[in-house]
């Protein structure tokens, strides 16, 4: 496999707020495969860079039915089926007793699937990633804000896409190897 | 301390102090796990309760031995300490849950800084209940099987048993818990990796943070899959103790037939949980230096949570009392008048004094924000809500419908021993939690700051 020793270009900046103005414009400018880092959730920042919806909603719903219908098809089998027990002549599929244990599969289920969906879609865990390469990206954690331009980019030219970096205004450009 | 104005004009402190930047408040939170010197004062506190610890170690095993015998507990009145300091447990952890779900989805922001470690404290509330049920078990060693699972003895668990629902609920509620705070400490653990001038720490902090780097794509899914746990943990957290109410509830003893049980339940676990709450804030901001991040609005909000919730509690005894005498029943009035004036009288009007009467200072804005006086009525709180759960357990239980079971309840030195031996494994739990993550959310914080406003074209 050729390996590309270069995995992108990443401009630093100091602000929330000039991060998505430079996302904005980087998107505009027609780099699609684009990134940006930011310490904590901000608003907007994701539309900027061209990302609108996650699927993570959709796997929730998923796992918490599987969760509901796992949780009472159980009940229903063990109570009716596999181990039938006269309780005061109640009826076998006595369902209003089985309620409790069906909310909380679902809760469960929709938990769980809410938590490892999101990191499977995130690609975590991954120990290693290229980003980290750059020694101040370690500040990503903390103060400073990142827009990277991966080299995937059709649009991308090694001189070109530094230049037009530049013209944002970062606080400092660096080459992240892979 | 500077005021700011809220939407209705009352002037009130700021959730967090002003001339802080995402550097200073990334530093301060980080810099008590990572650079600051253990106190001694953290050396004596993790050794008292590391002590009592190793008593509930030494009981439990105890136990194992010789079987429930050792305790207290006989018919009539089955059930004792085991099941008080359940109840008890797990209405302190719904506090935790309260503040990081709930409050995430009424966006209440102020809940920025005291959700980690209220979560933290859910999470070892529900240790310490979970171990009562299952050293009650008298064989704990057979636990397993009150789960559904495929054996050779073809026997399967009665889901139409509320101690069933009750398994569900409990370990439910743990597991969410769990992912919960553990999502919530992703970023952080990240902030941790990359600060940590420590090579171990580094290593450890880095494969607990799985490589979380702050993309933007990440953020927008995190935050989905945040919101939607805390939407999925806000019903869950409700039917906890309403389950738990119903092991109660769904029994015909005169004291506990009720249906007032499961809101009652709910109110009474927010009340204690955020006495529990205030009790380790009060401590952790002074100690720490953080007063600055938990202000007195804080304090105040925390203190007006617990008058509101006491009051559901006093109605819910109201309530009681009413229904004893109302429904005209023998056996539940006479239940209202053991409570006043049988042989345990003196616990049920303890428990009216620290639930309803002392509480009400809290009307009163200088106890509310005054540390010192809050830490003692929520202290207060906390003992009238576990005289609160041994009444129902036990006051209910000790004289039922033929005189001739009636009996008088003994709690044993191994029972004291192991519910002291909990509140030891509690503090174990959190003095190790304050020392070796970060106690308040940091980048949670950060949205916090003036600074982090994006504004609009």
């Amino acid at each position: 496999m050729k390996r590309t020793p270069i995995y992108g270009i990443m401009a630093e900046f100091d602000s929330a707020q000039s991060l998505v103005l430079a996302a904005r414009r980087t998107y505009e400018a027609g780099y699609r495969k684009i990134d940006a880092y930011s310490p904590f959730p901000v608003e907007d920042l994701a539309e900027a860079i061209g990302f609108h919806s996650n699927r993570v909603a959709l796997v929730t719903l998923i796992g918490a039915i599987i969760g509901g219908l796992s949780g009472y098809l159980l009940q229903y089998w063990i109570a009716t089926i596999s181990y039938p027990i006269n309780v005061g002549g109640r009826p076998y599929h006595s369902w209003p007793s089985f309620i409790v244990v069906t909310f909380e599969m679902t809760i469960l289920f929709g938990g769980i699937s809410a938590v490892f969906g999101m990191l499977a879609l995130n690609g975590l865990p991954m120990p290693y990633h290229p980003v980290f390469n750059v020694p101040r990206f370690a500040l990503a954690s903390k103060d400073r804000f990142f827009l990277i331009v991966f080299a995937t980019d059709p649009n991308y030219d090694a001189a070109g896409t530094r230049q037009f970096l530049e013209s944002l205004a970062p606080r400092s450009i660096s080459e992240v190897p892979s | 301390m500077a005021e700011q104005t809220d939407q209705i004009g009352n002037r009130q402190t700021p959730v967090i102090s002003p001339g802080y930047t995402f550097g200073t408040v990334t530093d301060k939170i980080s810099s008590i796990v990572l650079t600051r010197p253990t106190s001694n004062g953290w050396f004596v506190g993790f050794g008292i309760s590391f002590l009592l610890l190793m008593m509930l170690l030494y009981a439990a095993g105890y136990l194992f031995v010789r079987g429930i015998g050792i305790w207290g507990v006989n018919i009539p009145i089955g059930w004792g300490f085991a099941i008080v300091n359940f109840v008890w447990w797990i209405g302190i952890g719904h506090a935790g849950t309260l503040i990081s779900a709930i409050l995430l989805l009424l966006r209440q922001s102020w809940r920025n800084s005291i959700n980690r470690f209220a979560e933290a404290m859910t999470l070892f509330a529900v240790a310490c209940a979970g171990t009562f049920p299952l050293l009650h078990l008298g064989r704990p060693w057979l636990f397993y099987w009150l789960f559904p699972y495929p054996n050779t003895m073809t026997y399967w668990p009665q889901f139409r048993s509320p101690l069933v629902w009750d398994v569900f609920a409990v370990s439910t509620y743990f597991t969410i818990s769990l992912l919960f705070w553990f999502i919530g400490l992703i970023p952080d653990l990240g902030t941790l990796r990359d600060r940590s001038e420590n090579r171990w720490a580094r290593i450890v902090y880095g494969i607990l943070a799985m490589g979380w780097r702050g993309s933007a794509r990440h953020w927008h899914r995190y935050e989905s899959a945040y919101l939607l746990l805390a939407g999925l943990a806000t019903p869950l957290v409700l039917s906890v103790h309403t389950v738990v109410s119903f092991d109660f509830a769904i029994g015909i003893v005169p004291g506990w037939h009720t249906t007032i049980f499961p809101p009652y339940f709910v109110a009474g676990a927010i009340y204690s949980g955020f006495a529990m709450v205030l009790m380790l804030a009060i401590p952790i901001r002074k100690v720490y230096g953080l007063e600055d991040f938990i202000t007195e609005r804080h304090l105040d909000n925390s203190a007006k949570i617990m008058l509101a919730t006491g009051w559901i509690v006093a109605y819910g005894y109201g309530i009681e009392a009413f229904m004893g005498w109302y429904s005209g029943n023998t056996y539940d009035a006479y239940t209202l008048w053991n409570r006043l004036h049988g042989p345990y009288a003196p616990w049920y009007l303890s428990l009216l004094t620290c639930n309803i009467l002392l509480p009400q200072l809290l009307w009163i804005r200088k106890v509310r924000t005054q540390p010192g006086l809050l830490f003692l009525v929520s202290a207060i709180i906390l003992t009238g809500m576990w005289l609160e759960r041994f009444i129902i357990v036990v006051v209910s239980l000790h004289r039922d419908f033929l005189t001739s079971s009636w009996g008088m309840y003994y709690p044993t030195r191994w029972d004291w021993a192991t519910f002291l031996g909990t509140i030891g494994m509690f503090l174990t739990a959190m003095f190790l939690f304050v020392r070796i993550l970060p106690m308040i959310s940091i980048f949670e914080m950060r949205t916090l700051l003036p600074e982090a406003e994006v504004k609009a074209e």
